[in-house]
């Protein structure tokens, strides 16, 4: 039904950390992995080995360029490069339920995850349109809607060790960036994070309420007189070798064959 | 948004066939026999043409009945329940007006009300959705209602009604595109609040700017292709020109112009109806290429 519940009894979400996520799309990789052979349709390619490849993820990492503005401490800050995973925020108001004419979208009372049944779908699209997030993505090969699950196949899974009974995403992640928990319940360890970074909404203009929460990045160019102890040892001695060295360097230039002005021309 | 035929052709033919069924309904013209079996035939072909034509764009379009169960919350399936309400109940009526002479009054009124709300249901497919603020807007609903009552009255052949709906539904396409320009700025979304960066590094920094520095892969993808739709949208000021021209004056002018001639007259009317369908699908055009989604934020696109 696409009726959103008023209240769900928890709220499991993720926590992406912009501050230690250094766009390694590994998670990408793993979700792409993962999804594409459990729950639903498989992840299919376009042209994949051809000149326009495309295809079907269900979390993508931008990268976004910060410029801070100059402040008389520092007048000529330097930007930071800001990468971004983005995956389905399991909103709350989640307007990708409502606008489903067949009821395949729907939002979990238990969890709240928000889910495609992929046998009631006809692929209008609507519910990508209505979401500002750009979670969703028709799969071109299978006619229907795909977006992150959470991992539902993960996360509750007797069958697996339980270090793996987190999303796929969250536990490839090399820099610890994501992190999964229910943010329904103020003392879970994702709440706390939240709380003590000052975890944030994308467009909380729109309304849709993300139970995910991005943790800001904290500002980088911080250190002042910086003192580089190594600088005296890494310095040239010399710039024009002397002594054996100097006469070994001339000896061979005088060889004929390739000299080392050659060699880092264009001859190669 | 990119611009799908399907869609295209959907609500520019639908509505004009919904708007003259509108018309039918309320006894505009009061045809029976041989002549109402070709005023239905045309509506009913534009009508149920259109929703055929939406048809194309599903992924699956053999579930597409189950589009009809959700109609507390989506508008896409009210919409189709109430096409399919207004085709029944202007059917009953289009038999009882070919085949008895009969006109059944409420039967019509019913039948305009529906027609009109199908018209209605549709705009409110597009006008529901935030992400898209240029059709985020009152004025959406509107314009899709008075280009259908307007066609709908060049149809029925009620000219002197058709100068005015043409004249209102033409004020109305300027009043959305002024206002549609200005749309996406006063929703106040930016790539700020899309990244929340910027502004969130610490007080200090709220003057920081932000900028896509790398999509998150090298070729396109679904959300690019159906949200980031940038061709031709430097036509667009000349496309307009295009649609208000085709769309609403010409159509005015062959109606206005003074004919003795019977035969010559028709084909005015002809000309007038032809000039109207090309000049809405051109504005129809418009609504979607220049509809940006705020989803290109992200991609540093609009
Ligand atoms: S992020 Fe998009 S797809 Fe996910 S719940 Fe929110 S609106 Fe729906
Ligand atoms: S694409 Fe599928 S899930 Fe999305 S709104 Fe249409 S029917 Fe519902
Ligand atoms: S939770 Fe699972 S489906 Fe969602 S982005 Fe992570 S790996 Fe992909």
């Amino acid at each position: 039904m696409t009726e959103l519940p008023t209240n769900t009894a928890k709220k499991m979400g993720l926590v992406i950390d912009l501050d230690t996520c250094v766009g390694c799309h590994a998670c990408v990789i793993s979700c792409k992995g993962w999804n594409t052979e459990n729950y639903g349709a498989p992840l299919s390619d376009q042209d994949a080995y051809g000149a326009d490849p495309s295809g079907t993820f269900l979390n993508r990492v931008h990268s976004f360029e910060v410029q801070p503005a100059a402040t008389p401490s520092q007048p000529d800050p330097a930007a930071q490069l800001i990468h971004f995973p983005k995956s389905c925020l399991h909103c709350e108001d989640a307007p990708c339920v409502t606008v489903c004419p067949t009821g395949a979208s729907y939002k979990r009372i238990e969890d709240g995850i928000v889910l495609v049944n992929e046998d009631n779908c006809i692929g209008c699209g609507l519910c990508a349109w209505s979401c500002p997030y750009g979670a969703r993505e028709l799969d071109l090969a299978e006619g229907v809607m795909k977006k992150c699950t959470l991992c539902v196949d993960r996360i509750y899974n007797d069958n697996l060790p339980e270090v793996d009974r987190v999303p796929s995403c969250v536990r490839s992640c090399p820099a610890g960036a994501r992190h999964f928990g229910d943010l329904g319940d103020p003392n879970s360890e994702v709440s706390k994070l939240v709380a003590d970074r000052g975890g944030m909404d994308l467009m909380p203009e729109m309304g849709t309420k993300p139970v995910n929460k991005y943790l800001p990045p904290r500002p980088k160019d911080q250190l002042e007189e910086q003192i580089d102890v190594l600088a005296p040892l890494l310095a040239p001695v010399t710039e024009t070798p002397g002594g054996f060295l100097g006469w070994l360097d001339k000896a061979l230039d005088r060889l004929p064959g390739q000299t080392s002005d050659q060699s880092s021309g264009g001859q190669a | 948004m990119h611009p799908a035929p399907s869609v295209i052709l959907f609500t520019t033919l639908s509505g004009l066939g919904f708007g003259l069924l509108t018309f039918l309904g309320l006894g505009y013209p009061g045809v029976t026999g041989w002549v109402a079996f070709v005023f239905y035939a045309i509506a009913y072909a534009l009508a149920v043409g259109g929703l055929l034509a939406s048809t194309f764009h599903l992924g699956r379009p053999e579930r597409a009945l189950k589009a009809f169960s959700q109609w507390k919350t989506s508008w896409l399936s009210r919409e189709g329940l109430c096409a399919v309400a207004a085709l029944m109940v202007m059917g009953l009526f289009a038999l009882g007006a070919i085949f008895l002479q009969q006109d059944w009054r409420l039967l019509g009124i019913l039948g305009a009300a529906l027609s009109l709300a199908t018209v209605f249901t549709t705009s409110m497919i597009y006008t529901q959705l935030k992400t898209i603020p240029r059709w985020n807007m009152a004025l959406t609903p509107v314009m899709f209602l008075s280009v259908s009552l307007a066609g709908g009255a060049l149809l029925a052949g009620k000219e002197s009604w058709a100068i005015w709906l043409l004249l209102l539904a033409g004020a109305v396409q300027l009043a959305y595109w002024g206002k549609g320009d200005g749309a996406f700025a006063a929703s106040g979304t930016t790539m700020k609040t899309a990244t929340g960066l910027g502004g969130n590094l610490g007080a200090k920094q709220s003057g920081a700017t932000v900028r896509a520095f790398e999509p998150p892969h090298t070729g396109s993808n679904y959300l690019l292709r159906e949200f980031v739709y940038v061709v031709g949208r430097k036509h667009a000021f000349k496309l307009r020109a295009i649609a208000l021209t085709l769309g609403f004056a010409l159509p005015i002018l062959f109606l206005a112009l003074p004919m003795e001639n019977l035969l010559i007259k028709h084909l005015m009317a002809g000309f007038a109806v032809l000039s109207h369908m090309i000049g809405v699908a051109v504005s129809r055009w418009l609504f979607f290429a220049q509809a940006e989604h705020v989803v290109g934020l992200y991609y540093g696109k609009r």
